[in-house]
């Protein structure tokens, strides 16, 4: 157990800061309903002080030495020291994935492949409280979505795709459809633990072996998912865990032993990733940024509309690659939505990400912080109107209010660049074609939603939209059987479902 | 973030004057101008609202809420003034070993028991609910309904528990309902006038919306889930559709309209979650027995256990609190 000393109350300055002014306001409310704290406990999670790379089948050390510290975001405490692999470390664990490719993996039968995912997946379940705290831990979002959202998805994945091992027949893809080989993935820090399973299920479910590298300020859980692979006895090198920060995923990336590479992350980094692997004969799959349009028309249901446009954007403090970042409503509807909007942004709790009532948990890392804040002053700057509740913030970690920016064009920034925070622009629209005119009108295509009581124009909107999701009346639904991926600068390929496992598989 | 009431104003219907003679095709156009309830949404909202932990000092404030607001009911054919007695007295101390329990908020009974609950609870602040107007199913000629009513007042009732007509809601004779409310609410005179849905009947939630708007704009000082005799009865999507119409009509015109889930709230984490509901979609002007109140028989005993094992460590068992 290596939890901090100094964090026996972690709760008891946040619950202050999560409800500030007191529950009452100045309503004549005699009684009222407070929430005391009730945080989920640490001790579930046991942390090493330090953590090596996970390159075939065991912990070993990096051979350059380098580490780096990943901290809690919600009180910038530091939790671990992780070991930076470096190009020899890269080197071993491509030739221990390709060994298990070619020894074990790539020739066992898909329904021992499925057994080790199934096992896999019944562990994840078992030891779901504790990954899903020490997500929170490293992450900064709110437990109840580590608990409700994350851990469900990630074990439910492994499961989808443990059914698939042994049908790959079936797939579409010809009847023998034959693994690539050793993938190189590379996971963002917005869903760990997630993006992991997104990338290493569908993989080993065709039969191929990985070289993963989490994100740099959540290397955590993908350190517990090695353990898993132990416990599991998973045959060593069939997954390796690389921990770094971007040059690790540089070398990782441009090495010459692996036949895909995988990434899920921003537009600028996709786009490096694909100029480093162009002219090679690597497979690729990019899943990007975004600027979701969220389509409200003056004949949905408002007050679900508004639960949709919140999760949208306030979901994982916005930090979703799928973000509905933007809200298009109707402008005859505008006036009644907003305050709807606004009172129900009030309502969000937020504070210490391990309290099971908050809503809204700290941004992952100073640098993200700063980009936000710098998006957000742009957005004034440009004469949009900035909203925000009374909302003081906790004194330690990194934090932003929800905020609310109205009187957005299409030429603002904060309308066309991608925030990844917790930040909604807000624009208008007059008729359908407008609404999808301007809902296309970005350089990302990942996600979009379409709110109306309507299923004639809730088919006609989705027709026309570019974009590779669209939820209607509902938004950030996940589920593994439905593939995921981007039109244009969100990138190609398909996650999940049939067509996720085309990323993995040569037809034959 | 903190409680300033919910501006959805332009969210409501332009409130009709009670009295106003309102055509059928007007009511029509009001009610089904609402904007829509989308079923798998208001679900999410309930369920994502139903893991909001209440614990310790929350928690035990919101118990003694919690009994503040319940309406102890008792609503059977074989209840006699015995019965009614035993129920009040235990309404007017429900803990005879802590005196610190508050009192609940009202005994509800049927109108011909109105007399005995009023003697039995005469100075003690707790209020006689009545039902009338053909509890449960509403089916007798309105001047039934209008001498039921006028009877449970007379015999002491201040609050009256009446039941909409749901066939001719169904049919989409909204005059009708709208009619027999606002009659209803000239029988009461003082008495504050709770309108029954019955949301079992009325299957829909669209339905659940427009018939809380009828009974808003009628008069209603309540607007109430359920008889108790129809399943299902107080659902949180249910409860939550209401408080949205009451919140939006508060906003509209200043009056704030109470709410009633009834039947089915058994346990202290039903009661919990209903309160969340109500502070977390209405606001904290709710949390109040005058705004918001617990339709229930057996609760009060849950209510009870949970509040001893918060404040001793243990529970004491079904049979250290009275069976009334």
């Amino acid at each position: 157990m290596a939890e901090q000393p100094d964090r026996a109350d972690p709760a008891a300055g946040t619950e202050r800061a999560a409800r500030p002014g007191g529950p009452h306001g100045t309503g004549p409310a005699p009684l009222g309903l407070e929430y005391a704290p009730a945080p989920e406990s640490r001790a579930v999670v046991s942390l090493r002080p330090s953590y090596e790379l996970f390159i075939d089948g065991e912990f070993t050390p990096a051979a350059g030495g380098g580490e780096l510290t990943t901290l809690n975001p919600a009180d910038e405490e530091p939790l671990a020291r992780v070991a930076v692999a470096g190009a020899a470390d890269i080197d071993r664990a491509v030739a221990a994935a390709r060994r298990a490719y070619e020894g074990v993996w790539g020739r066992m039968p898909g329904a021992e492949r499925g057994q080790y995912l199934f096992r896999i997946a019944r562990i994840i379940q078992e030891r779901s409280r504790e990954l899903a705290v020490l997500e929170t831990l490293d992450n900064g979002k709110p437990i109840k979505e580590t608990r409700d959202v994350d851990l469900p998805l990630v074990a439910a994945h492994f499961f989808y795709h443990a059914g698939w091992a042994d049908k790959l027949a079936h797939a579409g893809l010809g009847p023998a459809p034959r693994p690539l080989g050793v993938a190189a993935q590379v996971i963002p820090w917005n869903f760990p633990l997630l993006m992991l399973a997104w990338k290493i299920a569908p993989a080993l479910a065709t039969g191929n072996t990985v070289v993963l590298k989490p994100a740099e300020t959540t290397p955590l859980t993908a350190l517990a998912f090695a353990e898993i692979c132990q416990e599991a006895d998973l045959p060593p090198g069939v997954v390796n865990i690389v921990t770094g920060a971007g040059d690790t995923g540089r070398a990782l990336v441009a090495h010459p032993g692996t036949d895909k590479v995988a990434f899920t992350g921003s537009t600028e980094v996709g786009r490096e990733i694909a100029r480093a692997v162009a002219g090679t004969p690597k497979r690729l799959t990019l899943e990007l940024g975004g600027k979701g349009a969220n389509i409200v028309y003056d004949d949905a249901a408002l007050d679900q509309a508004v639960e949709g446009v919140v999760s949208g954007i306030f979901f994982n403090q916005g930090h979703v690659c799928c973000a509905g970042s933007r809200l298009l409503v109707q402008e005859s509807v505008a006036d009644d939505l907003l305050p709807r909007l606004r009172a129900r942004i009030e309502r969000l709790r937020l504070g210490d990400p391990l309290d099971k009532n908050t809503d809204i948990g700290a941004i992952n890392s100073a640098a993200q912080l700063d980009r936000v804040r710098e998006l957000a002053r742009a957005g004034a700057d440009e004469g949009a109107e900035s909203w925000s509740p009374a909302c003081p913030l906790p004194e330690r970690g990194y934090w932003f209010p929800p905020t609310v920016l109205t009187g957005v064009t299409q030429a603002h920034r904060v309308a066309r660049e991608e925030i990844f925070g917790p930040v909604l622009s807000v624009l208008t629209f007059r008729t359908p074609e407008e609404a999808v005119a301007k809902a296309n009108n970005t350089p990302y295509g990942l996600s979009a939603g379409i709110w109306t009581e309507k299923g004639s124009r809730m088919l006609w909107t989705a027709e026309r939209l570019r974009a590779g999701v669209v939820w209607s009346n509902t938004f950030n639904k996940f589920d593994p059987a439905s593939p995921f991926g981007g039109y244009k600068e969100s990138g190609y390929g398909r996650e999940g479902g049939r067509h996720g496992l085309e990323g993995y598989l040569v037809h034959a | 973030m903190t409680d300033t009431a919910p501006p959805p104003g332009a969210a409501a219907p332009s409130p009709l004057p009670p009295d106003a003679a309102v055509s059928n095709a007007a009511l029509r156009a009001l009610l089904h101008g609402l904007p829509g309830v989308d079923e798998v949404g208001v679900q999410a909202r309930a369920a994502d609202l139903a893991t909001r932990s209440v614990k310790t000092t929350a928690k035990a404030r919101a118990i003694d809420l919690a009994i503040s607001m319940v309406d102890l009911t008792t609503l059977e054919g074989a209840d006699t003034p015995g019965k009614v007695r035993a129920l009040c007295a235990k309404a007017v101390r429900p803990d005879p070993a802590d005196r610190a329990v508050p009192s609940v908020a009202a005994v509800c009974v049927y109108p011909d028991l109105a007399r005995t609950a009023a003697d039995a609870l005469a100075g003690s602040g707790v209020a006689v609910a009545s039902v009338a107007t053909a509890f449960p199913s509403g089916r007798a000629p309105l001047e039934a309904k209008l001498a039921d009513t006028r009877r449970a007042v007379a015999d002491g009732a201040a609050e009256i528990d009446m039941v909409i007509d749901r066939g001719a809601f169904l049919a989409g004779d909204y005059r009708a309902v709208y009619d027999q409310i606002l009659a209803v609410k000239e029988a009461c005179g003082p008495a504050h006038l709770k309108v029954i849905l019955e949301t079992g009947e009325l299957a829909t939630y669209d339905n659940v919306r427009r018939a809380s708007w009828l009974a808003i704009h009628a008069g209603a000082d309540f607007i109430k889930t359920s008889t108790g005799k129809v399943a299902p009865a107080a659902t949180l999507p249910v409860t939550l559709i209401m408080l949205e119409a009451v919140r939006d009509h508060h906003a509209a015109t200043g009056r704030r309209v109470g709410v009633k889930p009834a039947g089915g709230i058994r346990t202290t984490k039903d009661a919990l979650r209903n309160l969340v509901l109500v502070n977390e979609v209405a606001g904290p002007g709710w949390l109040d027995p005058a705004h918001f109140r617990l339709g229930a028989s057996s609760l009060l005993n849950d209510l009870l256990m949970q509040r001893t094992r918060l404040s001793t460590g243990s529970y004491p068992g079904p049979d250290y609190y009275t069976l009334d």
